[in-house]
């Protein structure tokens, strides 16, 4: 028993170690069975890629498609600089839901993205222990929260007492903002490399030196993308606003006291009317949102090229 | 190979003393050869021992290092060099859970004492570390960067300028001072590194194995500038290269890794001049090192 495993084992040794028929060269273009079943696996799996690609790529095909030739027949000039006549009426525009939109995401933004790279900030570079575990945890819980349930904490918590307004909507919405940015942007911040810290303190520089000077501006080109994201995806948002901004069918300059709009909060109810050309406008208003929310991520790209070069 | 020039020109700072007349009296090194009286040291290291979460990592490490000359730190890895360095600099407060024991003066100033700011002892002691790590911004940013930090905002051309011909790299990226530091090459984002550490004029630079991850080439520019510096700054050099540690230090300090009731701690073996320590080990682990037979 023993001897013969014994000779196995030296059979096995010296053909390793004198191969009876030394290497010799193999054309190329001279492929073995196995090699050709590799590559056409490889071949039939890119094709499964392919068609997976296609699949998702279809419904936002079809959307892009669906909103464009639906809305460009009330798109125009006239879109952009009148405000909703009654959903019977022809022509006017939506107006008072851009100037709506673009006010409350303008104070959300500024609400929610100086605190949420704050926060961010804070988790990265001095996050240790329960307290940076709970906001991680919670920060993780708010970015599931439908944003019916902010809308109502806004309502309950704050409208109650003042009154519907462009505040109201901006804070519902930076209350949806808000973990978005924390959480790319704590992505964003544990890319740089620990060894710029190193340097950074290497050279005499205080905490908040490092991070001022090459933490933030390191990771800036991707927080300013992650902001963008959330700044999308207030830009859509319905829900929030219902129960905060309400709906205006005037302009509205006013920060509070008086109810506002915003795109989609009109495309909500345009859709709901039965009459065609509310209908009409509510296609030119998505298309116009899609617009915004395609433009961003560019936007993002020229601002963050711009400060790099 | 092995060029000694250096070490035996490297003026002897006294005559081979062994009493120690600069230093308390208590301070007895216990795992250490006493070095060679060092004329004027920059720094005391007096019993110091690292832990890293409670994992004892060195062990009770006594060693003076003379001012103006380059003082190499050899040994397997693990046996704590890196961590000694970062003692030097007080770089191991970074580190979660790392505690450091002992005493550590700097030209007779405690840098572990209450009223010490870590930043101010990392603004003297300049690091280079194993990687080179510029910062994502231009050649002139990188070297400016510690200037800046300081207020050091006069003449800022002309200090980028000295620092950057200071490390040999002036005629490489004169021309190109605004191009991002990571388009050099690796040795030449080193010597932006040596630049941009000694921009600010420390007194001391720490190099941890600064040239290994460099070609021969690089490797020798980077040791023909430290020869440059050395006088005018103290530098205390980590490498694995033993012809380098021979070629370019004055004094060697050995270090290696005990077995001590299981766990494994780095401890300082032999330290002495390099000269000695290359062709004359008091102890046999060292010899055996150098010569590269392992224990
Ligand atoms: N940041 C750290 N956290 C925990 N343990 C560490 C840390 N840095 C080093 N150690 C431990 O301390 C011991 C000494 O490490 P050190 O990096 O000083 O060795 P070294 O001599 O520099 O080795 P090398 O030659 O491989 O760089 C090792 O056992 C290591 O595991
Ligand atoms: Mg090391």
């Amino acid at each position: 028993m023993e001897d013969r495993a014994c000779r196995r084992r030296r059979r096995a040794k010296t053909t390793t170690l004198t191969p009876e028929t030394p290497p010799t060269f193999r054309p190329l273009g001279e492929i073995d069975a196995h090699t050709r079943r590799r590559k056409r696996r490889s071949q039939l799996f890119r094709y499964v890629l392919l068609v997976a690609m296609g699949l998702s790529l279809f419904p936002l095909v079809l959307i892009l498609w669906t909103v464009v030739s639906n809305g460009i027949g009330a798109f125009g000039g006239e879109f952009l600089t009148q405000p909703e006549p009654p959903a019977r009426r022809e022509g006017g525009g939506y107006l008072n839901g851009i100037v709506g939109t673009l006010y409350m995401v303008g104070i959300a933004t500024v609400l929610a993205v100086p605190l949420g790279v704050l926060a961010a900030v804070y988790l990265v570079e001095y996050g240790r222990g329960w307290f940076a575990g709970t906001v991680r945890f919670f920060t993780d819980v708010m970015t599931g929260v439908p944003s019916v349930f902010v809308g109502l904490f806004v309502y309950a918590a704050l409208v109650r007492q003042f009154s519907f307004g462009t505040i109201m909507g901006a804070v519902g919405l930076a209350i949806m903002m808000l973990p978005i940015v924390v959480r790319s942007s704590e992505e964003m911040l544990k890319l740089v490399p620990e060894d710029q810290r190193a340097a950074s303190a290497g050279l005499g520089a205080r905490k908040w030196q490092t991070i001022t000077k090459v933490v933030l501006p390191t990771a800036g080109p991707g927080i300013v993308t992650g902001s963008m994201l959330a700044v999308a995806r207030a830009a859509g948002e319905t829900a929030v606003l219902l129960l905060t901004a309400l709906g205006s069918l005037q302009v509205v300059t006013a920060f509070s006291g008086v109810a506002q709009s915003s795109i989609t909060l009109l495309i909500y109810q345009g859709a709901k009317q039965p009459f065609d050309p509310g209908k009409e406008r509510a296609w030119a208003g998505a298309m116009l949102l899609m617009g915004i929310v395609f433009l961003l991520p560019f936007t993002a790209r020229w601002i963050t090229a711009r400060r790099t070069r | 190979m092995v060029d000694n020039t250096q070490a035996q020109a490297a003026p002897t700072a006294a005559p081979a003393q062994t009493g120690q007349t600069n230093t308390a009296p208590e301070f007895t090194p216990r795992h250490t050869t006493v070095p060679r009286e060092v004329g004027e040291a920059v720094f005391d290291v007096e019993t110091v021992s690292v832990a890293y979460g409670g994992a004892p990592a060195l062990k009770e490490v006594s060693m003076r290092i003379p001012k103006g000359e380059i003082t190499a730190l050899i040994g397997p890895s693990g046996c704590g060099k890196s961590t000694m360095l970062r003692c030097l600099n007080r770089m191991n407060d970074l580190i979660d859970g790392a505690s450091v024991s002992g005493r550590i003066t700097y030209h007779g100033e405690d840098i572990y004492a209450e009223d010490v700011d870590p930043a101010e002892v990392r603004r003297r002691i300049g690091m280079v570390f194993q990687k080179p790590n510029p910062f994502a911004m231009s050649i002139y940013d990188n070297v400016a960067f510690g200037p800046k930090l300081h207020g050091m905002k006069s003449n800022l051309d002309d200090r980028v300028e000295k620092a950057l011909r200071g490390a040999a790299l002036w005629d490489e990226v004169k021309d190109k001072l605004n191009d991002q530091g990571h388009a050099l090459s690796g040795g030449q984002q080193q010597r932006l590194c040596i630049a941009r550490a000694i921009a600010l004029e420390p007194d001391v630079i720490l190099m941890d194995e600064p040239a290994s991850a460099l070609d021969p080439i690089s490797t020798l520019a980077i040791e023909d500038l430290m020869r440059k510096l050395r006088g005018q700054y103290s530098i205390v050099i980590v490498t694995h290269n033993m012809q380098q540690a021979a070629r370019i230090s004055d004094r060697t300090a050995f270090f290696t890794v005990d077995m001590e009731q299981g766990v494994r701690v780095g401890e300082l073996v032999e330290y002495d001049l390099t000269e000695t320590v290359f062709t004359n080990a008091s102890d046999q682990r060292t010899e055996s090192y150098i010569t590269g037979r392992f224990g």
